[in-house]
């Protein structure tokens, strides 16, 4: 078993953290894991992007070049990895934010405005647990809804507690979107 | 002690050091080994360590030159750039026979290069870099986990043999994070000072230590070389370090020779092959110096074709030759300059390419 | 003979003979540190940074641990000593070369960290050990072998001013400008370097003590005549003096 996950968007979008948090998730159920930033000289603004693999015996290779799952933040993004997806693979992109449409039919698109939910949600913060709780539905048979939001919790409920109860919110809304549009 | 953590692997290299007695660091930033330096800023303090930011490399290499001197673990990181500017220091080290450890994280080159994850500083490494005959121990891991685990021996076969040891991995190492363990926790105070060291008189029988690399007699100088070199033999019998992966039957079609990074992305590869029924392994050394030529050697004897993967122009594919020294021999070389990574997907290519006769 | 008392002695641990040329102040500066060293027992726990220079072979000439440096580096080498042994007396010994040009990063970073170290750097105006280049500290006008026309500040700039470029650093606990020309300076030098080492084991910051010497070698002078152009030519470039005292000595000149 091996889940190849790529995360990309703008820098300061939490792009790195959804990662973290997820291969933090995986580790703790006992999986073999690694996040990979893609780094550059910027510190915020740029295109960001992270790989999280999920296995079951040692990882070699921590790069994909055909993703199974990703979940794209911006416009850049969603042009650069929807032609590098896996065939069958599952496409998560935030709606709010990007405005190409999908261009094939091997995918399972999942489409969800993010950001404005985030919104109404309380903090554009969350925008990143909206679109990890929608991958999250997808990795069932690795981490559970409930062990990413153990992840989150440590990983930021110690900087942020306030955001922590948001984060969870958003984790949760981010899965039920996805369990409707997969259905 | 024992528990998986979930680290960036540069904060893991930080702590492994920390784990093996250093209390001592002297760094410069540079990308991608910044982290490694900050995380000791942070973390020295906590155990009674020192941690130096320095003027520049030069002193940074300058400072652990002097603190190994004086008979402690002492430690720098730093990236290409930055090392280029430690060859004095680390020249000198060996003249010295000063005992230090350097993480370099290489990246792509010449020049200012680019940040990306490299191997194109395998002959700075390996070959000397600095003037004069001199070897450094260079260890080469390919994931966290083992710079983790190896980390001890690193300052332990510094001092037992009076040199530099060098690990030299690369961003992705440095940049990932991954769960570790730590399996070790040494006291700094259950370290000996050793008798060499430059600790004041009085700490070794009120005779004067005298650390130099300057010996103006050329029949002496000659009798320093040729007793650095029985202690490099004796390094090179001792150290060797490799893993044979997917070699264990008689008759190979390819061997892969890489390391490092490199290493670790074509077991994916050579996975993939053997699903597919090709006998493929990889041979991977541990050490780059000193080399597993005899053992390298040994392997080869099972397979007609050589395949070299290096993230560098032909650096590595020269020991390789050397080590197996045998014309007979297909050798094959994918070079993968400037920051770029191989992925598994392009070896699997060229294995079967090789096996169609169509690469030479 | 029974009336005859030793009134000085050469101290234990100065070993010679030494390389050093007549005339050359490099011979008085090592007695005396030997002196300072063994009077107040230190001998025992210090550390020595000999530098690239004429002095390079330092460490054959007082009887304590040497380490031999780098050209330049001497003050980075002896902040990882002193932070490997915290409580030892650690100096580091070079010329001007060494000290304010190659290694001028190393020892001004010293002194603006603060680092507990000494540093005594003698001043001769050129470079000895190579064959008399011009130095940093090089007089305007001088002739050298790498200013045969005499130092031209429109290509070489002027004479650096060690002691009161380290005064300006926090980190500084004493910056003096001493000589060694006559008898009543040579024991004025070794006050300060005695206070030197003081402030050091005491933790107040670093030291650094800069000594106007002599190279009767190259500048192609006899012992007398090098020690005159000290005492007229250099120290009017070089002043004399106490440029920073964090125990607030009065300043002596």
């Amino acid at each position: 078993m091996l889940k190849d996950v790529i995360f990309a968007g703008f820098g300061g979008q939490g792009v790195m953290v959804a990662g973290q948090i997820l291969s933090k998730a995986a580790m703790e159920k006992g999986y073999y894991t690694t996040w990979l930033p893609s780094y550059g000289p910027e510190q915020r603004g740029g295109t960001a992007n992270c790989t999280v693999m999920i296995s079951d015996e040692p990882i070699a290779s921590p790069l994909t070049h055909e993703p199974t799952y990703c979940v794209i933040f911006n416009n850049p993004s969603f042009q650069k990895f929807e032609p590098m997806a896996r065939k069958g693979g599952i496409f998560i992109y935030n709606t709010s934010m990007i405005t190409e449409k999908p261009k094939r039919d091997d995918l399972t698109y999942i489409g969800i405005a993010a950001t404005e939910l985030a919104e109404e949600m309380g903090s554009v913060k969350a925008t990143n647990m909206i679109l990890l709780g929608a991958l999250t539905y997808f990795l069932q048979d690795v981490v559970s809804l409930d062990d990413v939001i153990a992840a989150m919790r440590e990983k930021l409920g110690k900087k942020k507690p306030e955001l922590a109860d948001l984060n969870e919110q958003a984790l949760r809304k981010g899965f039920e979107l996805a369990k409707e549009q997969a259905k | 002690m024992g528990e998986k953590v979930f680290m960036k692997g540069n904060e893991a290299l930080g702590e492994a050091a920390v784990r093996s007695g250093c209390r001592l660091f002297f760094g410069y930033p540079i990308t991608p080994a910044s982290e490694l330096a900050e995380y000791m800023a942070y973390r020295l303090p906590q155990v009674g360590g020192v941690f130096i930011q320095a003027e520049s490399e030069v002193a940074a290499s300058n400072m652990i030159y002097g603190a190994g001197a004086a008979g402690k673990y002492a430690m720098t990181a730093s990236s290409s750039p930055g090392i280029s500017l430690m060859q004095e220091a680390i020249s000198y080290m060996a003249g010295a026979e000063v005992p230090a450890v350097i993480i370099n994280l290489i990246r792509g080159g010449p020049g200012l290069g680019d940040i990306q994850p490299a191997q194109s500083d395998y002959f700075q490494a390996v070959k000397g870099g600095g003037h004069g005959d001199y070897r450094n121990l260079v260890y080469a891991p390919s994931t966290l986990q083992e710079a983790v685990d190896i980390m001890p021996l690193l300052f332990q076969n510094a001092f037992k043999y009076r040199m530099l040891a060098m690990m030299v991995v690369d961003g992705l190492v440095g940049q990932m994070m991954e769960a570790v363990e730590f399996k070790y926790d040494i006291d700094p105070d259950s370290i000996p000072v050793p008798d060499w060291a430059l600790s004041g008189k009085k700490m070794h029988g009120g005779t004067k230590n005298v650390n130099t690399s300057l010996e103006l007699d050329p029949n002496k100088l000659a009798a320093h070389n040729f007793k650095l070199f029985e202690k490099y033999q004796k390094v090179y019998e001792n150290e060797r370090m490799f893993e044979a992966f997917e070699l264990e039957e008689s008759d190979i079609d390819v061997m892969i020779v890489a390391y490092g990074t490199a290493a670790r992305i074509i077991k994916t590869a050579v996975k993939n092959l053997r699903a597919k029924g090709y006998k493929v392994g990889l041979f991977r050394p541990i050490t780059l110096w000193p080399f597993p030529d005899k053992e390298l050697k040994e392997y080869a004897q099972k397979t007609e074709h050589v395949l070299t993967v290096e993230m560098s122009m032909g650096q590595l594919i020269e020991d390789v030759k050397l080590s197996i020294f045998d014309p007979n021999k297909k050798y094959h070389l994918m070079p993968y300059p400037g920051g770029i990574v191989p992925t598994p997907k392009e070896v699997e290519d060229k294995v079967i390419e090789i096996l169609k006769g169509g690469a030479k | 003979m029974g009336n005859l008392q030793v009134v000085y002695e050469v101290p234990k641990i100065y070993t010679g003979p030494n390389h050093y040329c007549p005339g050359c102040f490099h011979g008085i500066i090592h007695r005396v540190i030997a002196e300072i060293l063994q009077e107040e027992g230190w001998d025992d726990i210090s550390i020595g940074i000999a530098p690239v220079g004429c002095a390079v072979l330092a460490y054959d000439y007082i009887d304590i641990d040497w380490f031999e440096a780098p050209h330049g580096r001497a003050c980075a080498n002896a902040t990882g000593i002193k932070w490997a042994w915290p409580d030892r007396l650690v100096f580091t010994y070079q010329g001007d070369g060494d000290a304010a040009s190659i290694g001028f990063a190393e020892t001004s970073y010293a002194a603006i960290r603060g680092v507990n170290i000494t540093t005594i750097m003698v001043n001769n105006a050129v470079y000895g050990m190579t064959g008399g280049q011009m130095a940093p500290t090089t007089l305007v006008g001088m002739k050298t072998t790498t200013s045969p026309y005499g130092r031209d500040p429109k290509y070489a700039g002027y004479p650096l001013k060690m002691a009161e470029h380290i005064a300006q650093f926090e980190g500084t606990a004493l910056s003096v400008r001493v000589s060694a020309f006559d008898p009543q300076h040579v024991l004025d030098m070794k006050k300060w370097i005695r206070k030197a080492f003081q402030y050091q084991m005491e933790g107040k910051g670093y030291t650094f003590i800069e000594v106007v010497s002599t190279c009767p070698t190259n500048w192609r002078m006899d012992p007398v005549k090098a020690a005159e152009f000290v005492k007229n030519e250099m120290i009017k470039v070089y002043p004399l003096g106490v440029y920073k005292d964090v125990g607030d000595e009065k300043k002596e000149g």
